[in-house]
């Protein structure tokens, strides 16, 4: 597993931090964002590699990282460090082509697009890059992955929006199930914490605005003064391998993915509907797909953005868990890493494989008056020790799609 | 040596990342300093830009080495 995000570089690092209750959130530093009603967001420190924060020549050689948009940047680090933990370095061609590469994004790279934009305003357009277009694109990020270490299998790439973490862990477990790859490197990359990607979410609304002097109480879902979520950006990637493949080899396995879920709302482009049946039949089809109940959940990480729609996912959880909501967890690590669009997904669906491994629910940070009651556990404020075999992760995102998966203790 | 070859050498530094000793006029941008296709189309843009020239299609795709650029740009230049 590899991750790079808003509380700092590599899995242990980040982890550790989010169950100490640490906030990864700040005054916007990637450009001047006194023009704009949001102020605050969860960007990548900067600093050497040995206390956990990103050199980026230490993961990208200097002269190729102006070929590459930033989102590229986080997937390559978060990618570099699951490979290595994985110990899967294949050597055959017949091994490279059983192993592939879908990581995904949810907008890919907004800052390359608007300088290119600029060059080309100013009459400027044959003096553009001819690494413009391969900088933006979505899917370079497995296109560069699996030219860094030969991978010859699937190569893939997911778009959809918040939900595209989800979805790619999702989708390249099925690949592998499907027989197309024994291995896959999947997960998700962001970086749009620039003027064009903050001013965009402003004018729909959608983010908190309120908090601009106080940036670490942003981010605050479920409680009754949150006003929108914090952008964050980083990326998250997991190396997917079919069982009997890892067992074989000796590889260290975190966890199984064992469940995945689909729905789309048909309802708004933006907003979740009432009850939020579109989440309720994700989770329920993920649970089925992994053929366990309610009743073995013993931590959801949600959605939870801080926005009014984390009621809504919180009304459609307790709806399918029913009783066994009581003793449920369910926490949003948003709360400390603001929201990181596609790459949330994926480093949520990390998250909860480490609360399995360890037994521990990570803290909803902030959530000081619940704007709803409610009989499940939140989590507020602080990590709890907690028997967790079975975890199950959302993502929802803009157009109505939703994903879930389940991962349980091997 | 002259500005104009001064020139070209710190932009095939700047570019392609490789070290000064390196980039001698006989240098390829592609067999010796591990241009690819796309590396040589921005070498040329930058190229045109630092020196103000332009540097038609059928002309910078002769232009493999080090040497060619300093040529063309000189040529361009005196003309």
């Amino acid at each position: 597993m590899g991750m790079v995000g808003p509380l700092g570089l590599g899995v242990e690092n980040v982890w550790s931090r989010l169950i100490a209750g640490e906030s990864g959130i700040g005054r916007i530093t990637h450009f001047d964002p006194s023009d704009l009603p949001a102020q605050v967001a969860g960007q990548v420190p900067e600093g050497p590699t040995s206390e956990g924060k990103l050199t980026l020549s230490d993961w990208v050689p200097t002269k190729d990282q102006r070929k590459m948009d930033r989102f590229i940047h986080m997937g390559l680090v978060a990618a570099t460090e699951a490979v290595e933990d994985s110990g899967w370095k294949p050597q055959t061609e017949e091994d490279k082509c059983a192993t592939g590469v879908m990581i995904g994004s949810g907008i890919g790279g907004l800052q390359t697009i608007y300088d290119a934009s600029i060059t080309v305003h100013e009459g400027r357009a044959k003096r553009l890059s001819p690494f413009f277009i391969p900088s933006a694109l979505i899917n370079l990020v497995s296109g560069h992955v699996s030219i860094k270490y030969g991978f010859q299998g699937p190569n893939h790439s997911v778009v959809t929006a918040c939900a595209t973490g989800v979805h790619a862990i999702g989708d390249a477990a099925r690949l592998i199930m499907f027989g197309d790859a024994d291995v896959m490197v999947a997960g998700g990359a962001e970086a749009t914490v620039c003027s064009l990607g903050i001013a965009g979410f402003c004018s729909a609304r959608a983010l908190s605005t309120g908090f601009n002097e106080t940036p670490q109480k942003a981010s605050r879902p479920w409680d009754k003064d949150r006003d929108g979520f914090v952008m964050g950006e980083g990326a998250g990637v997991v190396v997917l391998e079919e069982y009997e493949h890892a067992k074989a080899r000796g590889a260290k396995i975190y966890a199984e993915i064992v469940g995945y879920g689909m729905s789309g709302d048909a309802y708004h482009i933006t907003a979740p509907a009432e009850g939020h049946y579109g989440a309720y039949r994700a989770m329920r089809s993920a649970l089925k797909s992994a053929g366990v109940t309610p009743a073995d959940i013993g931590y959801v990480n949600a959605h939870g953005t801080s926005t009014m729609a984390d009621d809504l996912e919180l009304e459609a959880v307790e709806r399918l868990f029913g009783d066994d909501a009581r003793t449920l967890a369910m926490s949003s690590t948003k709360s400390s890493t603001g929201h990181l669009l596609g790459a949330a997904g994926a480093i949520e669906a990390i998250f909860c494989m480490l609360a399995i491994r360890d037994n521990v629910a990570p803290p909803t940070l902030n959530l000081d008056n619940p704007s709803r009651e409610s009989v499940i556990d939140r989590v507020a404020h602080t990590a709890q020790q907690r028997q967790i075999n079975v975890a199950l992760s959302n993502s929802f995102g803009f157009g109505g799609t939703n994903a879930s998966l389940v991962v349980r203790r091997v | 040596m002259s500005e104009i070859a001064d020139k070209v050498k710190k932009i095939v530094v700047e570019h392609l990342g490789v070290e000064e000793s390196k980039v001698t006029p006989e240098a390829s941008f592609i067999d010796d300093l591990g241009a690819d296709s796309l590396d040589t189309v921005e070498l040329v843009m930058a190229f045109e830009e630092a020196f103000n020239v332009e540097i038609p299609e059928d002309a910078a795709e002769k232009i493999a080495t080090v040497k060619d650029a300093i040529d063309y740009i000189e040529k361009q230049k005196a003309a």
